[in-house]
């Protein structure tokens, strides 16, 4: 209670000193450093609001070096760092020329430890780049659909389990491209509170009528799919064409799994179709990485439209579907991406290949077995180490996303500067992508740390967090989260 | 201090009204005051939308529902499903579908795509820094790569900055989007690309679509607007305005009167989004675009946006224009924040292509050579007619006379584009997504010119192509 009163103060001092300063920077009394429009132009129609750009000015430049920070080497484990300082408040940077080296780095999606400059995907790649070149030029349906792509569905649908398999040169786009291609006006989509933007401007684009379930919560999503049916469309009172129900696998901001057996339930018991977009899930839960399906022992055949992507555990770029072979087909002829954007990067696609073979075991190794294990590891450790020492910690008992609660913004700032200036990188994140009182700092694991790093970054946020006071946890040992709606975590029974 | 009660205060006053007001008042503001209270008190009466239904109703209607399937099936004979496999790299000289012929369908324009500098930069880059990158540019996905792709860029186009994104589509569907929103106009050419509109429809604002190159229907539409503006001028001093043009238009192959259109915008005051893919690397004689073709300011053009995937022969896009203009994308622009940054090898591929481009400025006039005469030997091909103009390397062949209907036009060319195959060399329709698009151009096959072609390849394949089109359409 006390900590909520305190987040809400932080920002009313914010706000203050904010239109303060826009005051004092309206009448000239002080300088005004951000771009301006052009003499030519100062009477046309502003580009922007002055409002919309009040957070920007007046909170996030405060704040600005936690995020895009530059790095100058394989997003691994350990990564290094172009130093950079600022001598105006964070207006400007200047790189000092140093590099710090060897930072844990807790930030980038690297869950199994692909992102490697030397070894087998690095070499494959290599070869595959000099034979065919970075590029394409062309798109799908005309002179872009190389032999490598037709290796990689095959490769892809068979690691999913599924009958056929279609990949696109982004994951972002995968989304945004495929949604409008399945479902359109008429059609009615259920999605998450928490969905991704890339999966909201898909339904957007769509045209289809959308209505938002609270996050987890599979009795709100019930009694949506109820109304649906037995209401029709609104006003006109048609029946829906299709229902299209979005969920993701691990949701990036907190942490949680989605309870995948109830959704599945219900989408049989209210015939409607199930789109699961796996990025985070993919290759980091389950016992041979095949994602949130396996994880839950549940068959690849119930989810209809299984979309993941290869950015985060296979290291590579770019988007998959998978599903039954009609779906496939009809997404090879009306996709999007299929007629309009470019296919993937041939060395892009070697890297994919080879590390799912990895995981897969099919090179020959134990290498994806291990990682895979590794990562599961790590995840039950760190989290558990973290809850001991007190902090408050979203999500999921499994999942390697590991969300730690700040709340009040002016710790935002300090946690990122106190764990650099400790050599450990993080991310924290605040509104807009979190509701406003609910900044956190977010921990991606990854089989590629070792448990010394662990240990190493474990100590660092213990001393940090006595610093900044930011074990907010009440109880010791038994994780409590201090939300009133316990949908985040889902108590998983051994079968 | 009895006079401040409360009760005194509000006595007074009443008893001074029951005293001087006439009875039938009294007894009329009674009533009201009455009727006022019941109303706050009684039970709003919602009109009954839903119909109580029984449980029992309701597991009927959930019974009997029946969806629809989540896809139609696709014919087995659909043209656009059955793809060309291309064994090897689609480089000058392509393997499809086992046959080797000369690639005239890939945008390979100046031929980067087989460069030996740029495979082994990008090879340095891929050693440096693996294939991936694991994060959005907010979360330790920014690389020293990019930041200098972003810095040459600028420089190359002669603006204060640049931004990249991972996708070429994206580009473009981003950064409309991250300026216009609901309530604003967006003036757009017929014949702008799916991407665009895309974009334009990620935005909400209203589209006005002018007819494709006609200035004249543009002025109309924005004297419209003007007189729309004078009768509501305050919802018109917010209300931003676009214009959304192409520099080389992917469907037709012409250019945009840019400078009539820089004429247009300061005397309506509104702002132009450039878009560029086909004309980066192309136009103007050190490949700058067609700011440079037509000999214009490049700070007169609010926003240039471009892929990297035809000319610069990598993947991803960017945008330049000023820093007032593109610092914005970085907190709004979809495709920006909420998505992994390029590939560090990719974005390494582009540098090295660049400087190639800054260092041998003749290859533009070369390739521009190369069209101009493809362009004249396809003249006078009986029942095949060129859509673009002479300098553009992306070239249509539009049939004449249509055979009837759209699906016998799109199965006559693709005889034509088959009979070309099966001699060497290679050629694509053009695809679009028949019920997507706004205004769906005819069916067409594409020609594209390389710098690589030499011009016995060039003769060879118009004279193919004079062939095919006798033999397959009359």
């Amino acid at each position: 209670m006390l900590v909520a009163v305190l987040t809400y103060v932080g920002y009313g001092v914010l706000t203050l000193f904010g239109y303060l300063r826009d005051f004092m920077r309206q009448w000239k009394i002080e300088k005004c450093q951000n771009a301006t429009e052009r003499e030519e132009q100062k009477d046309f129609v502003p580009l922007y609001q002055d409002f919309e750009n009040f957070y920007n000015r007046n909170l996030y430049m405060r704040i600005r070096d936690s995020w895009n920070r530059p790095i100058c080497s394989v997003p691994g484990a350990k990564v290094d760092m172009m130093e950079r300082v600022s001598h105006d408040y964070n207006w400007t940077f200047t790189y000092t020329g140093r590099v710090i080296k060897d930072i844990i780095n807790m930030g980038s999606y690297n869950y199994l430890g692909f992102a490697q400059k030397a070894g087998t995907c690095q070499e494959a790649a290599a070869k595959v780049l000099s034979q065919y070149g970075a590029g394409v030029c062309s798109t799908r349906q005309e002179m872009g659909n190389l032999d490598k792509h037709e290796e990689l569905e095959k490769l892809v649908a068979r690691f999913l389990g599924v009958e056929s398999a279609m990949a696109y040169g982004m994951g972002f786009a995968t989304n945004s491209m495929n949604i409008p291609a399945l479902v359109g006006k008429g059609c009615l989509i259920l999605s998450d509170e928490l969905n991704h933007a890339s999966l909201v401007l898909g339904a957007r684009l769509s045209g289809a009528t959308i209505r938002i379930f609270k996050h987890n919560n599979m009795q709100s999503l019930e009694k949506l799919l109820k109304d649906a049916i037995v209401h029709g469309q609104p006003r006109t009172r048609r029946p829906w064409k299709k229902i299209l129900i979005l969920v993701e696998g691990i949701y990036s901001m907190e942490g949680s799994i989605v309870r995948l057996p109830e959704v599945i339930a219900l989408k049989k018991k209210y015939k409607s179709y199930l789109y699961l977009d796996e990025a985070h899930s993919i290759g980091a839960l389950g016992p041979t990485g095949r994602g949130v399906v396996e994880y839950f022992g549940l068959s690849p055949e119930d989810v209809d439209v299984m979309m993941g992507t290869f950015t985060k555990s296979f290291g590579a770029a770019g988007g998959y579907i998978g599903g039954k072979k009609e779906l496939i087909d009809y997404l090879r002829t009306y996709s999007h991406s299929a007629v309009y954007a470019t296919s993937l990067s041939p060395p892009v696609v070697e890297q994919i290949i080879t590390s799912m073979k990895c995981i897969m075991g099919e090179d020959g190794t134990n290498v994806g077995k291990a990682r895979v294990q590794q990562l599961a590891e790590n995840t039950r450790y760190f989290r558990r180490r973290l809850k001991e020492m007190g902090f408050i910690i979203y999500g999921n008992e499994d999942s390697p996303v590991v969300p730690l609660m700040l709340y009040m913004p002016a710790k935002i700032g300090a946690f990122g500067r106190e764990m650099l200036k400790r050599n450990i990188g993080v991310v924290v994140v605040g509104f807009p992508a979190t509701p406003i009182i609910e900044s956190r700092a977010r921990f991606c694991l990854s089989a590629a740390h070792t448990k010394e790093m662990l240990d190493t970054a474990l100590k660092e946020i213990n001393e940090v967090g006595d610093l900044l006071q930011l074990k907010y946890s009440r109880h010791r040992l038994v994780p409590l989260l201090d939300r009133p709606f316990d949908e985040t975590t889902y108590e998983e029974t051994e079968d | 201090w009895e006079s401040f009660l409360p009760s005194r205060v509000l006595v007074q006053p009443v008893q001074l009204i029951c005293l001087y007001a006439p009875a039938y008042h009294l007894i009329l503001e009674g009533i009201l005051i009455l009727w006022i209270i019941r109303l706050l008190f009684s039970k709003t009466y919602k009109l009954q939308e839903r119909s109580d239904l029984t449980p029992k109703e309701k597991e009927e209607l959930i019974e009997e529902w029946q969806p629809e399937p989540l896809v139609p099936p696709v014919p087995k004979d659909h043209p656009a499903l059955n793809y060309n496999i291309v064994s090897g790299p689609p480089t000058h000289i392509i393997t499809v579908n086992g046959k080797e012929c000369i690639n005239f369908a890939s945008f390979n324009f100046l031929g980067l795509l087989d460069n030996e500098k740029v495979k082994s930069a990008a090879q340095a880059s891929l050693k440096k820094y693996g294939v991936g990158t694991c994060g959005p540019r907010g979360f330790y996905g920014t690389f020293d790569v990019h930041l200098e792709l972003e810095e040459r860029l600028a420089k190359f186009m002669r603006t204060e900055e640049a931004i990249i994104y991972s996708y070429g589509f994206a580009t473009i569907a981003s950064a409309i989007p991250a300026y216009s929103k609901r309530g604003d106009i967006v003036f757009v050419d017929e014949a702008a690309c799916f991407a665009i509109q895309k974009g334009l429809q990620a935005s909400r604002s209203n589209i006005k679509l002018f007819k494709h190159n006609d200035m004249a229907d543009l002025e109309r539409l924005l004297k419209e607007q003007e007189t729309e503006d004078q009768k509501n001028p305050r919802k018109a001093r917010v209300t931003r305005r676009f214009i959304v043009v192409e520099g080389l238009y992917m469907n037709t192959g012409d250019v945009c009167p840019l400078p009539e259109l820089i004429k247009l915008k300061y005397k309506y005051k509104v702002r132009i989004f450039l878009e560029e893919s086909l004309s980066f690397g192309v136009l103007g004689e050190h490949g700058r675009g067609i700011t440079e073709h037509f000999g214009i300011n490049i700070d007169d053009i609010d926003l240039i946006s471009a892929n990297m995937e035809n000319s610069l022969a990598s993947i991803g896009g960017f945008c330049c224009g000023r820093s007032f203009i593109i610092d914005h994308q970085r907190l709004s622009g979809q495709g920006y924040c909420f998505s992994a940054s390029l590939p560090p090898l990719l974005a390494a591929a582009a540098i090295e292509a660049l400087n190639i481009m800054e260092d041998n400025p003749d290859i533009f006039q070369t390739l521009r050579a190369k069209c101009e005469r493809i362009h004249e030997l396809l003249q006078g091909i009986s029942g095949l007619k060129v859509v673009g103009e002479s300098f553009s390397p992306a070239l249509h062949l539009q049939l004449e006379e249509s055979c009837g209907s759209r699906e016998n036009d799109v199965k006559s060319l693709k005889r034509v584009v088959d009979y070309c195959m099966n001699s060497g060399i290679a050629l694509t329709q053009a695809r679009y997504l028949e019920k997507e698009e706004k205004c769906l151009p005819p069916p067409s096959i594409r020609v594209v010119v390389t710098v690589e072609q030499t011009e016995q390849e060039l003769d060879k394949a118009a004279s193919l192509l004079k062939e095919a089109a006798q033999s397959v359409l009359n």
